[in-house]
């Protein structure tokens, strides 16, 4: 996180405090198929904003496409993380400057417990030459599993490997709070999820939000909405932003479907 | 320990100092390069003997079909067997030689004897350069020394064994070992006596165009631990070397081995070794065989279930990298009732490497609950990488099991994407990955060797991203 400040300080003309992830008539491609077309939008720190559409409408190629998932190519337009071009950027690049994309169906990762990958992915955020402060992290680490309500034992587990839905979206949410990301790029992290977990959620979403995270949030679900008040509800359909507006929108979509 | 002072890795390998030889066979192998090695040794008669009809073993032997290579392969004519400096063995380092003492500073022996080794033995081409033991343990009579001087010295505690859990004639490099070996490590520990520190052996080829060839044989008495440690590396010559090592493992009664080999020659190696144990009675033999390094390896470490309720397994790590086949594997032959056996692989292939697995697990007729089990996991980099198994089971007998599993899976470019996507850069998503792969094995190795393999794997890992051989789509 300290390198990904840095960074974003002194490469950028924008300020960390006032920047903004945004997107200016992006266009992803995968393979010769395009998928999402002309697509522009602003995500500010503290903001939420919400992405809808039907299945298929290139909500999470999206997301992929802006962690730079190497199948999805952003073939013309910009992608400005607080005013750095994520363009030629590596995935870990663009994740060090704090960009998060929790996956909707996380891959399994057999061997390598949560705590592994969180030590590994901590270390490579410091700067050459230092070490993480293990009992420091640790400390964090458990912190973090008690506040979601996990078992400590699941630092060792090995990660996704043979977790519940609901399992996964805890852990992908065990990351957010260990790797502190300015962007949080949500694919569905509400489905399958029972009530107490949904609130689980909530609670958690809106206190990174408090603490400056700006989060794009894809959800099928408006009733997770009503509890989040975001600042804005897209749609998206058949690669093409239809319409934007508030909560309005989100009420509507859901009484009236997609069509 | 600090996992640094452990280092097997090729880079720290890579080097190597003009040194002069006293004593060279020359070229090729003929009956003269035999009587040269075995009277400047000055070795009883029945030694002589021995070697020269192993050289005519080696003359007359093939190698079985589906042997990876043929004997034709390497060319013998220009095979150094027998090069040494003629300074003899020290047992204090000052008293080695000083070129000969740098190299195996430079890759940390002797500071690794300080802080966790019973005993230690430094092989340089031919000939043991330093070999030395804690006093408590030559005290409580365990032997630990090179062959030759193991079969001199102590001819009638060698003599019994030698040659009777490997016989010369099993394939041409046996045979070729037997004919021309020299150096590797004779231990004995008497009955009841139990060595909690590693015994360490370093194996190291200096000279171009040379070839190693030695032969341990260790004898474990009724009751009696050790575990012996060994680590072998070579600088990276424009010619091929042969490294054809003979390891005969005798466990009495009751007695544990644990046997741990860490190869990393350098890839123009041709690795072929022989090892096996003959496991008495309630006896528990462990191989733990890790080949990172080499062009060609075909090792097959296995255990003769003799006695009623021995136990043995072979815990098998392989890495093949682009232009290397590791042919490893596996053999246990149970000859007792109730006897068990285990083989866990796990092998990883990168880029146009070849990892192959040979099992073989035999229960003859006659004995009762003798169970086996074998497991195969090959991980994959890239479609062109390659693994193969080969498991060959025979079951008599009544109420006998064998049971075999296997496994080849790809690095999914999902897994790789998501650790990067957490800030991870390739080489040490790569590195996370595969020794996740490897993860639940190396939980079984002693904790200092697991970590020290965990790092060598890492490394291996950083050269490959570096060299572009995974795969992007």
């Amino acid at each position: 996180m300290e390198k990904s400040l840095d960074k974003g300080g002194t490469d950028g003309k924008v300020s960390p405090m006032d920047g903004a992830l945004s997107l200016q008539n992006v266009c992803v491609d995968h393979g010769d198929r395009r998928l999402v077309r002309d697509f522009s939008l602003e995500l500010r720190p503290e903001e939420l904003r919400v992405l809808m559409g039907p299945n298929g409408a290139g909500k999470s190629s999206l997301l992929k496409a802006l962690a730079g998932h190497p199948d999805y190519a952003i073939s013309s337009g910009s992608v400005l993380l607080d005013g750095f071009s994520v363009a030629a950027a590596s995935p870990e690049e663009r994740a060090r400057r704090g960009l998060f994309l929790a996956f909707q169906s996380p891959v399994a990762l057999p061997g390598i417990s949560l705590a592994q990958l969180l030590r590994a992915a901590r270390q490579e955020r410091l700067l050459p030459g230092k070490s993480l402060d293990i009992m420091a992290f640790y400390g964090e680490l458990h912190g973090a599993l008690d506040a979601l309500g996990m078992d400590r034992s699941w630092s060792t587990r090995s990660t996704n490997d043979g977790f519940s839905g609901g399992e996964q979206k805890r852990c992908e949410l065990l990351q957010i709070l260990l790797l502190k990301p300015r962007y949080l790029l949500l694919d569905e992290i509400d489905s399958g999820l029972d009530v107490d977990a949904l609130r689980l959620v909530v609670q958690t979403l809106r206190s990174l939000q408090q603490e400056g995270a700006g989060i794009l949030l894809v959800t099928h679900y408006q009733r997770l909405l009503e509890s989040l008040s975001p600042d804005g509800v897209h749609l998206l359909q058949d690669g093409s932003l239809l319409r934007s507006g508030g909560m309005e929108l989100a009420r509507e979509l859901d009484v009236k479907g997609f069509q | 320990m600090a996992p640094q002072d452990l280092d097997f890795s090729s880079a720290a390998g890579d080097f190597s100092y003009g040194t002069d030889y006293a004593y060279d066979a020359g070229s090729g192998l003929t009956e003269d390069t035999v009587r040269y090695i075995s009277g400047h040794k000055e070795e009883p008669r029945w030694l002589l003997e021995f070697r020269l009809e192993a050289l005519e073993l080696f003359r007359r032997l093939e190698m079985p079909d589906w042997a990876p290579m043929k004997k034709s392969d390497l060319d013998y004519e220009n095979i150094r067997c027998y090069l040494a400096r003629g300074d003899g063995t020290g047992n204090r380092w000052e008293d080695v030689p000083a070129e000969v003492k740098e190299t195996f500073d430079r890759l940390g022996v002797p500071e690794q004897e300080k802080k966790f080794l019973a005993g230690v033995e430094a092989q340089f081409d031919s000939e043991m350069a330093y070999a030395n033991l804690k006093d408590d343990l030559q005290r409580q009579g365990v032997i630990f020394v090179s062959s030759s001087e193991g079969l001199l010295r102590y001819e009638s505690l060698f003599r019994p064994y030698f040659g009777t859990v490997v016989a010369a004639a099993e394939n041409p490099f046996s045979a070729l070992n037997g004919a021309v070996f020299s150096g590797g490590s004779f231990i004995y520990v008497p009955p009841g006596v139990k060595i909690d520190r590693p015994l360490q052996a370093y194996f190291r080829i200096n000279a171009e165009r040379s070839g190693q060839f030695e032969r341990t044989l260790i004898v474990v008495g009724e009751n009696a631990r050790v575990t012996y440690l060994e680590g072998c590396t070579a600088p990276k010559f424009e010619t091929a070397t042969l490294h054809a090592a003979v390891v005969e493992v005798v466990v009495l009664a009751g007695a544990e081995v644990q046997y741990i080999t860490v190869q990393n020659w350098s890839a123009n190696v041709y690795n072929l070794v022989t090892k096996r144990a003959l496991a008495h009675q309630n006896a528990t033999v462990r191989w733990i065989d890790c080949n990172v390094g080499s062009r060609l390896t075909m090792k097959y470490p296995s255990v003769i279930l003799a006695g009623e309720g021995a136990s043995g397994s072979v815990l098998s790590i392989s890495v093949a990298k682009d232009g290397q086949l590791q042919d490893t594997g596996a053999r246990m032959v149970h000859r007792a009732s109730k006897t068990h056996s285990r083989v866990v692989a796990k092998s990883l292939s990168i880029g146009g490497g070849s990892a192959i697995y040979r099992g073989t697990i035999s229960m003859a007729g006659g004995f009762e609950r003798c169970r086996s089990h074998s497991r195969c996991d090959g991980l994959l980099l890239r479609e062109d990488s390659i693994s193969r198994t080969f498991p060959h089971m025979d079951c008599g007998g009544t109420g006998n099991v064998i049971e075999h599993e296997a496994s080849v899976s790809k690095i999914s470019d999902e897994q790789l994407f998501y650790l990067r996507q957490r800030g991870i850069g390739e080489s040490q998503a790569l590195g996370l990955l595969v020794n996740g792969f490897f993860d639940e094995l190396i939980r079984e190795f002693p904790m200092e060797y697991g970590v020290e393999l965990k790092r060598l794997i890492e490394m291996e890992m950083e050269k490959v991203t570096t060299a572009g051989e995974v795969s992007r789509g």
